[in-house]
């Protein structure tokens, strides 16, 4: 039993040794901020995200507006009004469309990757575990999704199921399936090899069990890290898409359909397209340093070498 | 010889796979094809025509055979908005994407190898770790915001370059390269990274060969050694990367065609998403992507002809 225990235990004492320092905490900071703005994005004096101000098109960062605006949650905001970045082309309010903004590309981010991680987690897991045909048969479909190349994929299954985040979503979940398969299945294969997966068998455990209580808690991590990383990927995706004008429908606001607006005027007011594009940047940045990190904590060719 | 007849194989039916999902992408489309086709005011015998015309009355197995047959055959049907042959169109835009991915390689090569080269030689230093740092954050950019930033700094800012707009080769060479400065760029700055990433660690591990030992104690300059003895050996996996990339590339194309007006088959198939142009959207998906299977098997077999080691490795998943 102690055998059996020791894959989860090394785990643990392993996370807890690293240090994770400056350049995991500021992205982890910025992302529990953005958090923070997508739950509360409905709760702040902001003009409605879409609510065209039309004396004020394309207006630069700090500009003030004389009129009475209505607010997101009902009601006029007290006039003066202060466009604290600016407004797009059609005089709406960036800040209030950012932090909408946030919900779409944070939903995409989490939720594709949290969806492709369970499909393919367990594919990968089962695969890597009973292997034979059925592994055979797996590893076959999962390169002929990766056959295609992804963008147009993307645009194909777009095209066939229609614009909007329900079917967004889904989309981008098969995209990366492949990917978290091919992650998991090659941990499980490690770990199934064992001497605690041995031991576990010794003392009477079946199948089932060992897969949920010795596999599944050391397969989970690498999962996550790479689900970290792919977090990333999804939103500039989801970005690419709704650039394209393929992505959410407006009026929701997203920053890749912002930042395909501000191309327009592009030369007169550069803000309309840049700080959606540097907040894209950020929050992309920041996720791939988390994951990165997780990675390196997780990896295992890094934990053979320091065994 | 087994394994290029297995290679051969696999190609085939990934390409089979393929081609059975992009027809299917538009036959199980839901609503009825012809009505779309034929638009709001077709009459009951246009409709009838439109169904007979595609075999929409037919069990889909037939329907997937004759496609298959003509598509083999160069025959992707007529686009119902155009009035043209699909196969047409994208033949005349595909020199464009091509120029495109062409141009963002070279440049994306010329970034990456002596980047790499320098890394590795100072593995560690200051240089190695900038480098790297740099190349990390360059990921997190995607295309169309590096597409915008040097819209912003080389065509907005300092007025060097067309922001937009495509000149054919037949209007002379110099104004059609311009043109696509600025869009390879946009793919080449992103993407020379993970071409970087790769090269550096498989210099690292050739400079650690004995041979370079020896020919470092042979007193041979260090810039010949570098070109010469460890670059060779060393871009065997860059090949395979740069095969495996070309998806990438292919979507950062579609976009970066959007943003600089290029005439080209990324831009042919958005447009064709957005006019519901059935069979062009079916027509681009299929070539793009047997484009792809084919240039990645190419690439795999080139790997295997380059490093003969590779074929004699037992198959494993």
């Amino acid at each position: 039993m102690a055998e059996a225990l020791a894959g989860t235990v090394e785990i643990r004492r392993h996370r807890n040794a690293a240090k994770l320092g400056f350049s995991f905490w500021l992205p982890a900071a910025w992302i529990c901020l953005l958090l923070l703005l997508a739950c509360s994005a409905d709760l702040w004096t902001l003009p409605a995200y879409d609510h065209m101000n039309f004396s004020h098109p394309a207006a630069p960062p700090v500009t003030r507006s004389e009129q009475w605006l209505p607010s997101q949650n009902g009601g006029l905001i007290g006039s003066p009004y202060t466009y604290w970045l600016g407004t797009d082309t059609l005089g709406r309010d960036i800040a209030a469309r950012l932090i909408h903004g946030v919900r779409v590309s944070l939903l995409v981010g989490l939720l594709a990757p949290a969806i492709a991680c369970i499909i393919g987690g367990t594919i990968g897991i089962l695969a890597g575990f009973y292997r034979g045909r059925f592994e055979s048969l797996v590893v076959a479909a999962m390169d002929t999704i990766l056959a295609f190349p992804g963008l147009v994929l993307l645009l194909a299954i777009g095209f066939y199921l229609g614009p909007g985040l329900q079917n967004l979503i889904p989309a981008l979940a098969i995209l990366i399936v492949p990917a978290f398969c091919r992650v998991a299945r090659a941990n499980t294969l490690t770990w199934a090899e064992r001497d605690f997966i041995l031991a576990a068998r010794a003392i009477g455990a079946g199948n089932r069990r060992i897969i949920c209580c010795h596999i599944l808690p050391n397969v989970v991590w690498p999962l996550a890290a790479y689900g970290l990383l792919l977090v990333g990927v999804m939103i500039v995706a989801e970005g690419a898409l709704s650039f394209l004008g393929l992505g959410v429908p407006a009026p929701t606001p997203s920053w890749g359909g912002m930042i395909a607006a501000g191309k327009e005027v592009l030369d007169e007011a550069p803000h309309v397209a840049l700080l959606p594009a540097a907040v894209m940047f950020i929050t992309v940045l920041s996720f791939n340093l988390l994951g990165d990190r997780l990675r390196e904590l997780t990896d295992i060719r890094n934990r053979s070498n320091t065994e | 010889m087994a394994f290029y007849l297995r290679k051969l194989l696999r190609l085939a039916a990934v390409v089979f796979t393929a081609s059975a999902l992009t027809f299917l992408l538009v036959a199980l489309l839901p609503g009825d094809v012809a009505y779309e086709i034929g638009g709001p005011d077709a009459t009951a015998e246009q409709i009838a025509a439109i169904r007979a015309e595609m075999g929409l009355d037919r069990n889909i197995a037939l329907r997937f055979g004759r496609w298959l047959a003509r598509a083999v055959a160069g025959d992707l049907g007529t686009s119902h908005r155009s009035g043209g042959p699909v196969l047409q169109a994208i033949v005349s835009r595909l020199p464009v994407t091509v120029e495109l991915l062409l141009f963002s390689q070279l440049i994306a090569l010329g970034l990456a190898i002596p980047a790499a080269i320098i890394s590795a030689h100072k593995a560690g230093s200051a240089i190695d770790r900038s480098v790297a740092s740099a190349g990390f954050a360059t990921l997190s950019i995607p295309s169309y915001v590096m597409a915008l930033l040097l819209i912003f700094a080389f065509a907005l800012r300092l007025q060097l370059l067309p922001a937009t707009g495509y000149t054919p080769l037949s209007e002379g060479i110099c104004p059609n390269l311009k043109g696509f400065i600025l869009p390879s760029l946009s793919i080449a700055l992103i993407e020379w990274v993970p071409l970087m990433r790769v090269l550096r660690s498989d210099m690292i591990g050739t400079l650690q060969e004995d041979y370079i030992l020896m020919a470092r104690a042979k007193g041979l300059p260090t810039w010949k050694i570098l070109l010469t003895d460890a670059l060779k050996p060393s871009s065997l996996t860059l090949v395979t990367v740069l095969g495996l990339q070309i998806g990438h590339w292919i979507g950062a194309a579609v976009i970066i065609e959007m943003i600089y007006a290029l005439p080209g088959i990324g831009r042919l198939l958005v447009d064709a998403i957005f006019s519901r142009d059935f069979l062009m959207v079916q027509g681009c998906v299929l070539v793009i992507t047997v484009a792809y299977v084919v240039i990645n098997s190419a690439v795999d077999l080139l790997y295997a002809v380059l490093d003969p080691r590779i074929r004699l490795e037992p198959k494993n998943g």
